[in-house]
């Protein structure tokens, strides 16, 4: 199985709420100082699922992300955890690219790699979360595309996707080549570590630049630009905490249990 | 761009009857569709829709569309983005609405590729701008630690999805009238690729936790399988239902269908107790329509008490016994 994944590196977004900051001029979210950005939670669970594909039926991983940045940490941890090889892609002029923008750019960088059995992506970035990178990308590659999947089986000629809904799930039924957009209920992901990790951390990752995956900025702004930023904000939210007390906590939930059947 | 016009609206049904959604999308479609001075128009994909094409008229559709075949009871997303997309290229809407639902937000971003639009999803309101009548779209982002205001200048259809339970419901007015136009084109089956194979259901038993009034949640510091039932046993006392966050979930100490969060159920209870969870933004979108939400948790820091309207420092394994038998006991009189 010649598995494609596309991970996205974000600001961590296991901060405390109350350390998260934007700026209002640029729009822009501003990052707490020396914490570390991660790989966007959903795509590291499309690894995971990659991994679980290749782990039963061998084959090889290849993993690319776009971005700004140290971008090539988060090919390097999915390398740790399974990747054969990963590529960077990074040009100024993918900067700031809404989804369109960003599902072109990716499809460039997919017809350079090659012939893919599964184009794997997480349903939706941990940052902005707009949701739509990986359906725009199977449109423009021409694949069929199933979405939220918490598990994948492959077969001979096709895959079956398990298809997270609101009371259970939907098994639907895809030929290969597919594009399968992973959820968070496939489950946790493995922990990059030992001899993976150590080599993983020392692999020089290649950074693709527009001119190496034929990519022209006249068409990427005709298709970019969908979706404008007016404004970005945080909610204010002031609630008084009542804290309930007692000699033990035992007690303290007793006082609570009195306060809760004068609400019901 | 100035040849679109019109709100369209990708109606969805449930057990035979418009979804709540859908009212929910014909109530803000027909406010947009007012303040523009256009027409609002519904699709219905599905089988004996004459009945409810008539609902969604008196719910204010000045058209609705109907694509009549039972194959179509069932979701296919190669179908349904077929028809559509074909509707859509024939109509030119200059806005559409979609429930963000396991349809919609499968849907939804579909269409806009095919349509070249511009799709916000997951969107909690919406507005015309009084000056040049764009869609302005808000919608949580990082997880719901910010939110987000955007628009398509100029490309068109505008689209965005819409939560369930985030506007109100269209008024019922069957003095209104209105058109039914049935589809008749003909599926090209060569393009569709995807088959649904089977649906499972996995409802837990009692209270469906969207309905529930009363939602006793669990978090990662729960940690075991095990340590649930001390939820469930609190729940069962107040009439209420056991949720979860994503990382109890990922453990796998409760199904998935507990989730509570911004990739998850959305509640609105009357009470929402949280227990041994920290609050991250990403679970409390899942949870603020709470009226009242208890928390228990030992680290005083954790976000959760900014929320919370009462809470306990304390390790909940410390409290819930205490808590569930006194309440017995209170509600038993």
């Amino acid at each position: 199985m010649n598995i494609i994944v596309c991970v996205k590196q974000v600001p961590d977004p296991e901060i405390p709420p109350s350390k998260f900051k934007i700026d209002p001029v640029t729009k822009k979210v501003i990052p707490p100082p020396g914490v570390p950005p991660v790989i966007s939670v959903f795509d590291e669970r499309a690894m995971e699922a990659a991994c679980r594909i290749k782990d039963k039926h061998g084959g090889k991983i290849t993993v690319i992300s776009m971005g700004t940045g140290k971008v090539a940490d988060v090919i390097k941890h999915s390398i740790a955890m399974g990747a054969d090889e990963g590529f960077v892609i990074q040009d100024e002029t993918f900067e700031n690219l809404d989804s369109f923008g960003t599902a072109y750019v990716l499809s460039k960088a997919i017809q350079k790699i090659g012939a893919y059995d599964l184009v794997l992506c997480g349903r939706q970035a941990a940052d902005w979360g707009a949701g739509q990178v990986g359906s725009i990308l199977a449109e423009i590659l021409g694949i069929p595309l199933v979405t939220f999947a918490c598990d994948i089986i492959v077969e001979d000629k096709n895959v079956k996707v398990k298809r997270i809904v609101r009371d259970g799930y939907e098994i639907l039924e895809s030929p290969i080549p597919t594009l399968i957009t992973v959820s968070s209920e496939i489950g946790l992901p493995r922990l990059p570590a030992g001899v993976r990790l150590m080599l993983a951390s020392r692999k020089q990752i290649p950074i693709w630049k527009a001119k190496d995956i034929g990519i022209d900025r006249s068409e990427l702004e005709k298709i970019s630009g969908h979706i404008e930023i007016t404004e970005v904000f945080i909610p204010t939210r002031k609630t008084e905490c009542e804290m309930i007390t007692g000699n033990t906590p035992a007690e303290a939930g007793v006082n609570l249990a009195s306060k809760i059947a004068n609400l019901i | 761009m100035n040849n679109h016009k019109g709100v369209f609206i990708l109606g969805e049904i449930l057990n035979g009857k418009l979804a709540p959604i859908t009212i929910e999308l014909l109530g803000i479609g027909r406010k947009l569709a007012n303040e523009l001075g256009e027409e609002l128009s519904l699709l219905l994909i599905g089988s004996n829709l004459s009945d409810l094409s008539k609902e969604a008229i008196a719910f204010g559709a000045n058209k609705v569309y109907v694509n009549e075949d039972p194959l179509f009871d069932n979701y296919n997303p190669d179908v349904f983005a077929q028809i559509t997309t074909k509707l859509c290229q024939k109509i030119l809407p200059s806005i559409i609405l979609i429930g963000h639902t396991d349809i919609g937000a499968d849907l939804a971003p579909r269409l806009n590729a095919r349509l070249g639009g511009g799709l916000s999803m997951d969107c909690i309101d919406l507005s015309i701008d009084p000056q040049n009548k764009f869609l302005i779209m808000t919608r949580p982002i990082f997880g719901g630690n910010a939110y987000a205001k955007v628009i398509s200048k100029t490309a068109r259809p505008q689209m965005a999805t819409i939560r369930p339970k985030v506007v109100p419901p269209a008024q019922r007015d069957s003095s209104r009238e209105g058109q039914v136009i049935p589809l008749d084109e003909k599926i090209d089956s060569s393009l569709i690729k995807i088959k649904m194979i089977e649906k499972i259901k996995e409802e837990v038993e009692g209270v469906k936790l969207e309905e529930a009034e009363v939602v006793v949640s669990g978090g990662h510091g729960i940690g075991s399988a095990q340590n649930f039932e001390m939820l469930k046993e609190l729940a069962n006392i107040l009439g209420g239902a056991v949720g979860a966050t994503r990382r109890a979930c990922d453990e796998g100490w409760v199904p998935v269908t507990l989730q509570i969060g911004q990739t998850g159920k959305v509640v609105s209870p009357k009470i929402y107790i949280a227990v041994a969870l920290s609050g991250a933004m990403s679970h409390i979108v899942g949870c603020l329509g709470s009226k009242y939400i208890v928390a228990i948790n030992k680290d005083p820091e954790a976000n959760i008490f900014n929320v919370a309207h009462f809470g306990i420092v304390a390790d909940y394994k410390e409290v819930l016994p205490a808590l569930t038998a006194k309440l017995k006991e209170l509600l038993s009189k």
